[in-house]
């Protein structure tokens, strides 16, 4: 682990995310997703993204977190995987962080299912922790049927 | 890169491309060989490679090359003359200058092979040959002195070497202006392109929605400004499409060498033939039959063509003809590959699908001999031992297949005994845009790729209600009397289920479309919402969280910017269980069928004249088509319309036939089946069209016009087959003849 490093955040059934800059493409607007039919509930869609087709995850259901209410729309962090783009929809976007390496923490034990594949460990900023996920498993969700 | 590493880099490609043509030349000039224009290709070849590695310090390289120059120089001068044996020789120099460029493109340096034999080999052909040993000496390279020439003593071989040095130079030049394709192309790195295809892609949306907004915006200079965007976007598109197009020579390029080898090694003689050369495929799709070609061409010189002496014996000539034929049809690429060799032995293919267990032998005795030739793809006929040294061919086969219908072509197999065998592939133009078929389910659009595509069923009102039986449980649909096994694409997708009042539900409501679909050679009929229209889509890769689900080849972009996900026909089939998961199972079950299944099946169209019922053959009908009354315009004293632009002339079948009919009702369109020959087309007007039916046709009798081919019993009726090619040139006795001229006028 570096020494320090740079997290873009973001928000999900008010928990705070964060993923590496460096894996983020870039971070757009709802755009109209296309459902596929016999995925896993986890893909929400896929999306035109200047002709590049991109796969939307549904984070909240790859996190076990309930389905979000109300009538404002997700936003897309577009992130590099080895597999190329995909999408994670999430509820907000907060700011760019840099953390230090000494106030990460590895998940408790008490964590369990398949959310502690996911979330590599926490950042203890001062006022709240910053959750750390891992894109490639966050993006690859496994075919259910 | 320092300077040096470029200079070898660029020696190193233009030398590979020079070895490809190299091949081709020799070859070329063994059939002929006085050509001099050959000779002095091959001679500028080597002259170039032998001067860069000079410059470059490889002196292997040099010395080998500067005793196959020697040789060639006697050759082009006329002091020897080329036999078989110098032939081989050149070719294991271009081989040898292969291998040595080969290592100096991974290690930097020639490698420790030693061709002393190969030189000396060169320097007997040079030397035992020569019938003009007093010119000798005046010669450019006596064969003394190559003896013992080393890379040095090539730069002391004094004044005659130079002078050999400018004539080439002289020839290079005289040769390379008048063509000038040096000038004119560049190389361009192939991941180049794929990346300005990309952003093609993108700018081709992101016009798309400029076009949108400004169709709604009263700005008229922004309108025109839209206008030029959406041509100059269209026209690059097309451009950059063109620049991954290859000709197909550059795979077939390596065939006349390999033929030569194979055949000099099976004891042969085989001539080949290239038709079709400058056929243009899509750069992905040249890469991927490069493999199953070389494999066909390998089995018909292998296995396909006889020896010689079974051949004179067949009262055939001695050499073998293998033909190469590419030619684009139907926005496809058709290869054929034909030999006239012995063609498949049926009885031995039999015997040995019955050894290895693949059917039993009542299923064979079902079987046509059509539907065995077919048998060398099965996957069980693959192993090498069962059948290279027996009849041939099917060594591999299946891979063939495998690798054929991956890039979403298909191979079949037509051979006559004693006579030859012709293998004919179908491929797409390009795996990155093909035509599909959009068609909408529970408001989603999908694309059902047009290959897979047989026709498109409409049933409403009373048929809608009662067209869908059940089979015990499955639904079924009676096409043309046979069953039809119907998979609601809505069930399969888990979509949820039409409302009871809905358009078109699969019991009791008004409308049902049909997609009728074709998927490992079996049909079933796909229900849909709606079918909207067929466009040219390009085709995009799914992402790995949904590469499981085998009902979806890919994803596509939609016009209005929307993705839209296309249908895997074979996948779906498979999860309707329409075709059993395993091939090999498949392979049985068809075999299985009764042989009228595959049987000469004609796919013919029905049509009435007067109280005849006549047929056309499919391949001869372009389009059918209705054309109001009003539209007909004299010309030439003759009906004609506008059609597509054309003037196309209507001949009545009736008239021409002699077939009494009362005249057609006023008011009705003309129905008029268009044939088109080249860029021509003619309309021939008959009373009614009935159906379209696969059918095998069973002759009845001879026909007693010259304009009908036979009388066969179609549907439980009498049927006369129309001699559609006899029929027009009665009409008009130029129409083949004259496009034909057309052609080469334009």
């Amino acid at each position: 682990m570096k020494m320090s490093d740079q997290y873009c955040t973001f928000f999900l059934d008010g928990l705070f995310f964060g993923v590496e800059v460096r894996m983020v493409q870039e971070v757009i607007r709802y755009q109209e997703l296309t459902r596929v039919p016999l995925a896993s509930r986890a893909i929400s869609g896929l999306m035109n993204l200047r002709g590049q087709i991109v796969t939307a995850i549904n984070l909240r259901q790859r996190l076990g977190l309930p389905e979000r209410t109300g009538s404002k729309l997700p936003m897309n962090v577009v992130v590099r995987t080895d597999d190329g783009a995909a999408s994670l929809l999430v509820d907000e976007i907060g700011d760019v962080q840099t953390v230090d390496a000494d106030a990460f923490e590895r998940i408790p034990d008490t964590l369990h299912g398949e959310v502690r594949t996911l979330i590599k460990g926490a950042y203890k900023l001062p006022d709240r922790l910053l959750l750390t996920l891992d894109i490639t498993k966050a993006a690859t969700p496994e075919t259910e049927k | 890169m320092s300077e040096l590493e470029f200079i070898t880099r660029e020696f190193l490609l233009e030398s590979c491309e020079n070895l490809d043509q190299l091949d081709r030349d020799l070859v070329m000039l063994e059939q002929d060989p006085q050509n001099q224009e050959y000779l002095a290709g091959i001679f500028r070849t080597i002259h170039t490679i032998k001067g860069s590695c000079g410059f470059l310090g490889f002196g292997k390289l040099e010395s080998v090359t500067h005793a196959g120059e020697s040789l060639l120089s006697k050759l082009r001068d006329g002091e020897l003359q080329l036999q078989a044996e110098t032939t081989t020789g050149l070719l294991s120099l271009v081989d040898a200058v292969r291998e040595m460029l080969a290592n100096i493109e991974v290690a930097g340096s020639e490698g420790s092979q030693d061709y002393a034999g190969l030189i000396e080999t060169l320097m007997r052909l040079q030397a035992g040959k020569s019938d003009c040993d007093a010119r000798a000496g005046n010669s450019s390279s006596s064969g003394g002195a190559l003896a013992t020439e080393d890379c040095g003593a090539g730069h002391n071989g004094g004044g005659s070497l130079s002078d050999e040095d400018a004539r080439a130079n002289r020839v290079t030049i005289g040769e390379a202006a008048p063509g000038g394709v040096s000038d004119s192309t560049i190389r361009v790195d192939a991941g180049l392109l794929d990346k300005l295809m990309n952003r093609v892609g993108e700018l081709v949306l992101a016009r798309n929605q400029i076009l949108q907004s400004s169709s709604m915006a009263s700005d008229a200079e922004l309108l025109s400004t839209a206008q030029r965007l959406n041509l100059i976007t269209t026209e690059l598109q097309e451009g950059v499409m063109k620049t991954r197009m290859q000709p197909i020579g550059n795979i077939w390029g390596k065939f006349p060498r390999l033929v030569r080898d194979l055949a000099l090694q099976c004891g042969k003689q085989v001539q080949i033939e290239l038709e079709g050369k400058e056929t243009e495929l899509d750069k992905t799709i040249v890469e991927a039959i490069k493999d199953p070609l070389t494999h066909l061409v390998r089995n018909a010189v292998d296995h396909g063509i006889e020896t010689p002496a079974m051949r004179l014996a067949r009262g055939k000539p001695a050499e073998g003809r293998l033909v190469l034929r590419a030619f684009h049809e139907g926005g496809q690429v058709n290869i054929e590959i034909t030999d006239d060799g012995a063609g498949l032995d049926v009885e031995r293919i039999s015997q040995k699908a019955i050894e290895n267990g693949l059917l039993t032998h009542d299923q064979i005795l079902r079987m046509n001999d059509r539907e065995v030739a077919q048998l060398i793809f099965a996957p069980g006929f693959s192993t090498a031992a069962a059948v290279s040294n027996v009849s041939g061919r099917g060594v591999g086969m299946d891979v063939v297949k495998t690798n054929v219908e991956k890039i979403g072509g298909t191979v079949d197999v037509q051979s006559v005994p004693g006579n030859g065998t012709t293998i004919k592939i179908k491929i797409p133009l390009t795996l990155a845009i093909i035509p599909a078929l959009i068609v909408t389910c529970d408001g989603d659009r999908f694309a059902i790729p047009q290959v897979s595509l047989l026709e498109l069923v409409r049933l409403e009102e009373e048929q809608a209600r009662s067209g869908i039986e059940r089979l015990h449980g499955a639904p079924v649909y009676r096409l043309r009397g046979h069953l039809l096994p119907i998979v609601d694409l809505r069930r399969e997708l888990e979509l949820p289920p039409r409302a009871a009042a809905g358009p078109a539900d699969l019991n009791n409501n008004v409308v049902v479309n049909i997609v009728v679909l074709r998927a490992d050679d079996r049909q079933f009929g796909l229900v849909v919402d709606a079918i909207n229209d067929t466009e040219e889509i390009v085709v995009k890769p799914l992402g790995k969280q949904l590469k499981g689900i085998t009902v979806f080849a890919g994803a596509t972009i939609m016009g209005d910017g929307k993705v839209a996900l296309i249908l895997d026909v074979l996948g779906m089939a498979q999860r309707a269980h329409v075709v059993a998961e395993d091939r090999e199972r498949s392979l049985v079950d068809q075999a299985t069928r009764p042989t009228e299944q595959h049987r000469d099946l004609r796919t013919l169209v029905i049509l009435a004249v007067g109280d005849r019922r006549l047929a056309i053959d499919i391949a001869l009908v372009s389009r059918l088509e209705e054309i109001a009354r009003a539209d007909i315009e004299g010309a030439d004293d003759r009906d004609v319309v506008q059609y597509r632009g054309q003037i196309m002339p209507l001949l009545h079948v009736g008239k021409l036939l002699g077939i009494p009919h009362a005249d057609a009702q006023v008011d009705r369109p003309l129905q008029v089946i268009v044939h088109s020959q080249r860029d021509r087309s003619v309309g021939l007007v008959v009373d009614r069209i009935i159906d379209i039916v696969q059918t095998t046709v069973e002759v009845t009798r001879p026909a007693n016009n010259d304009n009908l081919l036979a009388s066969a019993v179609i549907q439980q009726r009498v049927t006369d087959l129309v001699d559609v090619p006899s029929l027009i040139r009665r009409a008009d006795p130029m129409f083949y003849e004259a496009s034909v001229e057309e052609a080469v006028v334009a």
